[in-house]
């Protein structure tokens, strides 16, 4: 093995495991399960064998369009090749680990659901795609992983396409998604007009960002322009309506894809253009903007929803924001990294016990339904609590550290934002006990509750795997291992106290608020309603779009055939002269016809 | 000349075939083998074919009327290689997925077999009389088909494009004329290749009102915005396999004739009216997407939507560089395999369901399955995701796009501006176009597979046999091509386009 073939193997295993199974997967359940759990793993093995090796010198690299024209003076030439750098092999790591625990926990989770070739092929996909985005060395490259990943979250999501809601949501989720990758797709325009390269490599380089000196105004369009690709992959506002949605896919897919794994793929992108991002303050402070309000409005809207997923997947559009802000504020990338690295494990391991939950709870999503679970299922509730904790920044957990830090250095870049992160700090605090004491605590509020049952060891083991780590992934001797992040200098020296009792606060009042309550003893209908955002996107779909297409076609039949098709032919018509043959049907007249305009023809070039 | 080029074979199979058909051979076997063996003969040539060579090979010439310079000249370079492979995989498409009518089989697959004749014909031309006249010969049997064959408000159909394209034929017609006329006197003829080195001698007259014309006539053939409301209407009412060769190869004649006549002969004229070119294809990706999305019924949608696409290889056709062309090139191929696998499935849907009405259709994935498998990738192929041959095309028509018309300026006066010049605002719509197709693609497939399944649609019977091949092979074709583009984008740098 060496670093020169070990990206490819990693890169195309799933998707070679994804065809086989497409292929014969249907014949066999544990066929379609272990060619996707092996090919993670051998992703994984790999991935973590690649980190430890030192950076290639060099990286093979196969064209894929490549055209050149001396005498125009243009050429265009799109590599297939992969970067081996610190960042991809971190974010390998975290990708094969986790999707290596997600595909084996999926074991148990849809053992009894239909269509599990399908799903595997689907998670397989994803792989594939996740890890192009991963690996790639050009931004066309990125995005073609980029388009496959909505490809794979789309047929995820729609799992479930008999239950319209599902299949509503992969199709939104596909859509809005497009939206961000058409800013992305024209950013990536912007900069090759600008440089005439597409190579990372070169455009991170001094040499590639001097290029953009003559015009920051070009350069700060072109940074926002692909940071729309972020908007849309990581679900910022305002394209964060698709992620809530996509819960309608299987708990686990949810996990690796929509909390863990693919939506951070944005966040990823930022890091991997973050020298040129630098070279655009003015872009990086609509990034700040977007992050910081993203990651304070999910928040809010997290803490009244009542649907166990959903409530996770607000959390995660507020947690992207603080990557998002962080990537803004902080000096370096790996700021952000270290919180995408610490979440990845968390998040996904709250995902992950929400699906134990639901499985023991048969289905049922509604935490109003639930309660007194901790009787039933003691080792989803232990670490439940574990993510939890990570989740709203209790001191010791991983959370507290990456996040901290990002708060850190938005407090000194961006006061306002910061100090509007920090208010987050405690609304995830409250809204993870809250869900956690409605869950676990108080008694039971329905039969499904009481006969609630704890899930199989297929599910808990890559649970109790993913514990460890969302305990200790933000401890300082992790964090030198993979990052190399730096405390801001000039720290408010409030910040850190400030931060403990924010969490107290959210911690004792939502104990105290959701300890014996039967149904949410508040309700603000403007969070509840998540800002009323949704309601606006379906209003301007029906109305603006619907009726604006409806309008243009009613024009294109009666305004545009009108003039330019019907009244010629109407005086044609009038004729009634060709009229009969086809009625009559005729097809010898039609021949006859055909050679007649064939001689007038000839004759008419001869004898002109 | 006494050699024969061999593309002369691939023209005379299907006229041989539709011969035998007529003498009492049996019209679908006949049809199918037909179609086959001008398949193999043109991958046969792709093997001999020198990617080198920049000039036409297979050529033969055989005066037909010396006097005005006509002669069926034939000849291939990679660009017409490609769009021969495009009419044989969509003829042997079409005639595997053909529902053998009751009455006149035999004229039917005829019908399908003339089409083809025409389209490789015209493809396979270098001279520009036989060019057009073998586009008229494919056209008739395309009138048939509708007039004849089709479904709903056929006649009316069959009259409205008939009009239509005839006019289309005769502007075209002036312009080849014409294009005849500004030629210096004495030296006159039709053949492409003399015209091209007269052009790049600086011999001829002012091309200004041809190119006018000529961009009329093929646009009117393509459903260039606003001449497009009878493309819809003549899909929606043909049988599926006139809807395959007319929207897959036929429809691309025209962008292909203005790539290989305009471009290299007019290309003052396509720049000076470049501005109106592009109003009229954003009118195609905007107006006529958004015209799309509303459609409620899949093969308005479909016919709608290969109107819209021709917008995109309008523009790599303005752009008037190499990637532009090259991706418009590309887009051909991939646009004429997509729709035609598209139309094919909503034949196949229209046959057992009777009905393409959206909103009574719902969950047939569960019936049918594999089925939905096949939209689903045909979908996808058609608003261009990546490993599909449309989305390398799309993205080169958009890179040559944005790098077209005069640079961008860096500064007035020396106050940093941020403009953007036609080239790149249209380019910005067609980019926007992308969301557009997935909006009414996704909207459709949603619709007809997704969601609770009708007690009505539950038996509904999987495809399978002969059409179940047929398709399978266009999806697979488009998933080559679409992951190594380079293996037509180096037929493309070897063609007499960049001279």
């Amino acid at each position: 093995m060496n670093t020169l073939i070990a990206p490819w193997i990693i890169l195309f295993t799933p998707l070679a495991a994804a065809a086989v199974i497409l292929f014969v997967g249907r014949h066999s359940k544990p066929l379609s399960a272990g060619l996707a759990i092996g090919s993670a793993a051998v992703g994984c093995l790999l991935s973590w064998w690649l980190f430890l090796q030192p950076d290639p010198e060099e990286v093979l690299r196969f064209p894929w369009i490549a055209i050149g024209d001396s005498w125009l003076q243009m050429n265009l030439s799109i590599p297939i090749g992969v970067t081996v750098d610190h960042l991809s092999k971190l974010m390998l790591v975290v990708v094969t680990t986790i999707a290596t625990l997600v595909f084996t926990y999926s074991i148990g989770y849809m053992k009894t659901e239909e269509g599990y070739w399908r799903y595997f092929a689907g998670l397989s996909l994803f792989l594939f795609s996740m890890l192009g985005i991963v690996l790639a060395d050009n931004f066309v490259m990125m995005f073609i992983f980029w388009e496959l990943v909505g490809l794979s979250s789309y047929i995820l999501i729609g799992h479930y396409f008999r239950k319209d809601s599902a299949a509503d949501a992969c199709k939104q989720a596909f859509i809005v998604n497009r939206v961000g990758d058409f800013g992305f797709l024209l950013g990536i325009l912007f900069l090759w007009a600008a440089t005439g390269t597409l190579m990372f490599g070169d455009l991170t380089s001094g040499k590639g960002i001097a290029l953009f000196a003559a015009n920051p105004i070009y350069l700060t369009v072109a940074c926002l322009l692909i940071f729309c690709g972020t908007v849309g992959k990581s679900a910022q506002m305002p394209l964060h309506v698709w992620l809530p949605n996509s819960m309608e896919g299987p708990t686990p897919v949810s996990s690796l894809l929509h909390a863990a794994t693919m939506v951070a793929a944005g966040v990823y992108l930022l890091a991997r253009i973050f020298p040129i991002l630098e070279a655009a303050p003015h872009a990086l402070d609509v990034i700040a903007w977007i992050g910081g309000i993203t990651c304070f409005a999910a928040a809010l809207m997290a803490t009244q929803q009542n649907d166990i997923k959903r409530i996770l997947a607000y959390s995660t559009i507020s947690q992207l924001g603080y990557m998002v802000l962080g990537m803004a504020s902080a000096s370096s990338a790996d700021v952000s990294m270290f919180h995408l690295f610490t979440h990845a494990f968390f998040k996904c391991l709250l995902f992950l016990c929400a699906g134990s939950v639901i499985v023991g709870m048969h289905h049922e999503q509604d935490i109003w339904k639930m309660g007194a679970l901790k009787n039933k299922m003691p080792v989803t509730f232990l670490i439940m609590c574990i993510g939890g904790l990570a989740l709203s920044g209790c001191p010791f957990f991983s959370g507290y550290y990456s996040k901290d830090l990002i708060i850190a250095w938005a407090v000194v870049k961006y006061p306002l934002l910061g100090w509007l992160s920090v208010a987050t700090a405690g609304l995830t605090a409250f809204y993870t006990v809250r869900l956690l004491t409605v869950v676990f605590l108080g008694k039971p509020r329905g039969d499904q509750a009481k006969h609630a049952v704890e899930s199989p060891l297929v599910m808990l083991v890559p649970l109790a795997c993913l514990a460890l780590p969302s305990f200790i992934a933000g401890y300082p001797f992790i964090e030198k291992l993979f990052f190399h992040v730096e405390e801001p200098t000039a720290v408010p020296h409030l910040l850190h106290p400030v931060l403990l009792f924010l969490f107290a606060v959210g911690v004792v009042s939502a104990f105290l608020l959701y300890r014996n309550a039967e149904k949410d003893p508040i309700f603000i209908p403007l969070f509840a309603n998540r800002l009323y955002i949704d309601n606006l996107y379906d209003w301007l779909v029906k109305n603006i779009q619907g009726r604006g297409a409806a309008v243009l076609s009613w024009a294109d039949r009666w305004i545009v055939d009108l003039f330019i098709v019907q009244i010629p032919s109407k005086i044609v018509w009038g004729s009634g002269f060709v009229l009969r043959f086809f009625q009559i049907g005729n097809i010898q007249a039609y021949a006859f016809f055909f050679g007649l305009g064939v001689i007038g023809l000839v004759h008419f070039l001869i004898f002109r | 000349m006494t050699q024969v080029s061999p593309l002369l074979f691939l023209i005379l199979v299907p006229l041989v075939a539709s011969a035998f058909i007529f003498v009492g051979s049996s019209a679908r076997r006949t049809a199918l083998i037909a179609s086959l063996v001008n398949l193999v003969f043109v991958l046969a040539l792709f093997a001999v074919f020198q990617t080198g060579d920049a000039s036409y090979q297979f050529v033969s010439s055989t005066p037909v009327i010396p006097s005005l310079g006509i002669a069926l000249t034939l000849g291939a370079d990679g660009l017409s290689l490609i769009m021969l492979l495009l009419t044989a995989l969509v003829t042997v498409a079409a005639v595997a997925v053909a529902r053998t009518p009751d009455k006149n089989a035999g004229w039917f697959y005829a019908s399908l077999l003339f089409i083809s004749a025409g389209g490789l014909g015209a493809f396979a031309s270098i001279d520009l009389f036989f060019f057009y006249m073998f586009h008229e010969l494919a056209l008739i049997p395309t009138f048939l088909l509708i007039g004849i064959w089709g479904s709903g408000d056929r006649q009316a159909a069959a009259w409205k494009a008939t009009i239509y394209l005839a006019l289309g034929s005769f502007v075209l017609l002036l312009g080849l004329i014409g294009l005849y006329l500004i030629q210096p006197e004495g030296s006159r003829t039709f053949d492409l290749r003399s015209v091209i080195s007269m052009a790049g001698l600086g011999v001829l007259g002012d091309g200004t009102w041809v190119y006018l014309l000529l961009l009329l006539g093929f646009g009117i053939l393509v459903s260039l915005f606003p001449f497009h409301t009878w493309a819809p209407q003549a899909y929606a009412s043909a049988p599926p396999p006139a809807a395959m060769l007319h929207a897959g190869v036929l429809k691309k004649f025209g962008l292909y004739g203005l790539i290989r006549i305009a471009s290299p002969i007019l290309p003052e004229a396509v720049t000076q009216f470049a501005n109106l070119l592009l109003i009229l294809l954003v009118g195609n990706l905007l107006y006529v997407g958004y015209v799309t999305i509303s459609q409620r019924k899949l093969d308005w949608m479909l016919g709608y939507s290969s109107v819209m696409h021709m917008g995109y290889i309008f523009l790599g056709f303005a752009a008037l560089n190499v990637f532009s062309i090259t991706g418009a090139s590309l887009l051909l191929f991939a646009h004429g395999l997509s729709i035609a696998a598209l139309f094919a499935l909503s034949g196949e849907l229209r046959e057992r369901t009777g009905t393409l009405d959206l909103a009574e259709f719902g969950g047939l994935a569960k019936p049918m399955p594999f089925f939905g498998l096949l939209f689903g990738f045909a979908s996808f192929a058609a608003i261009g995701l990546p490993g599909f041959v449309g989305f390398p095309g799309e993205l080169l028509v958009f890179f040559g796009a944005f790098a077209g018309g005069e640079p961008l300026m860096d500064s007035v006066n020396g106050v940093e501006i941020f403009a953007l010049n036609n080239f790149q605002i249209a380019t910005v719509c067609a980019v926007w176009g992308v969301v557009i197709s997935a909006i009414y693609m996704l909207r459709a497939y949603r619709r007809i597979f997704f969601g609770p399944v009708s007690d009505r649609w539950k038996g509904l019977p999987e495809i399978s046999g002969v059409p179940r091949v047929a398709i399978v092979t266009l999806l697979v074709v488009m998933l080559v091509t679409g992951f190594f583009p380079n293996l037509l984008i180096r037929l493309l740098a070897s063609t007499s386009l960049w001279l």
